[in-house]
């Protein structure tokens, strides 16, 4: 029973990482390769890791496993985030099929800081709001 | 039947995933793609020392699979860090 499940977990993270793999050379641009690395292939390695904490049968190797899954799980979306970040002050384009860019005008002309709508589109509280 | 499926159809499709990434390296137009295929062939790799940990039933091997997971977001950490103090230091003149 464990060892059909063990396989099933096997399989099940190995086709997700083959479409990682897959994604990362088929999407259009970066943001979107960043989305099958940071969603598909972290569940892939949370699957086999998930296999391997099943089967194996030192309990602190079960153990070291699931430490080891909840670690990938916490950092691949900062990581994910940091590389987007970098990429999009860098100036790499989207793709022309995106429908829209919300940080466009959004970072100071430097990029130190991030204001959460464009300087342009900056519009004064509303009436209601005044004492 | 858990070492013949890793041996015969986990660990090739891994290796598959790991060449395609690999294309993606070599074409990645920006220096990002460039990151995120060399994060997706860490995370990949990880996976398959944990397979191969598996099929072979050497638990030290499991060692160094956590080990990569770490030092694998500490590398892109760097990655990114490095990309935007160039972004400073250029716009600074």
């Amino acid at each position: 029973m464990v060892e059909w499940l063990v396989v099933a977990l096997l399989l099940a993270g190995t086709f997700f990482m083959v479409v990682a793999g897959i994604g990362i050379v088929r999407m259009p641009d970066v943001y979107l390769r960043m989305s099958c690395t940071s969603k598909a292939a972290t569940l892939g390695c949370g699957c086999l890791l998930a296999g391997y904490a099943l089967q194996v049968g030192d309990a602190g190797i079960a153990v070291r496993a699931v430490a080891t899954a909840a670690f990938v799980l916490l950092t691949a979306p900062v990581a994910a985030h940091m590389i987007g970040r970098a990429a999009y002050r860098l100036g790499v384009p989207l793709w022309v099929g995106s429908c829209c860019d919300e940080l466009k005008g959004a970072y100071s002309p430097g990029g130190e800081f991030l204001q959460s709508r464009p300087v342009s589109q900056v519009r004064p509280p509303h009436p209601s709001l005044d004492p | 039947m858990i070492s013949a499926v890793a041996l015969w159809v986990v660990l090739p499709a891994l290796s598959i995933a790991v060449l395609l990434s690999v294309v993606r390296l070599a074409l990645g137009p920006s220096f990002p793609d460039r990151v995120v295929a060399l994060d997706l062939m860490t995370t990949i790799g990880v996976g398959i020392v944990t397979v191969a940990a598996l099929a072979w039933e050497q638990t030290a091997l499991f060692d160094v699979a956590t080990v990569l997971a770490l030092v694998s977001f500490l590398a892109t950490v760097a990655f990114a860090r490095y990309v935007e103090r160039g972004i400073r230091l250029w716009s600074n003149g």
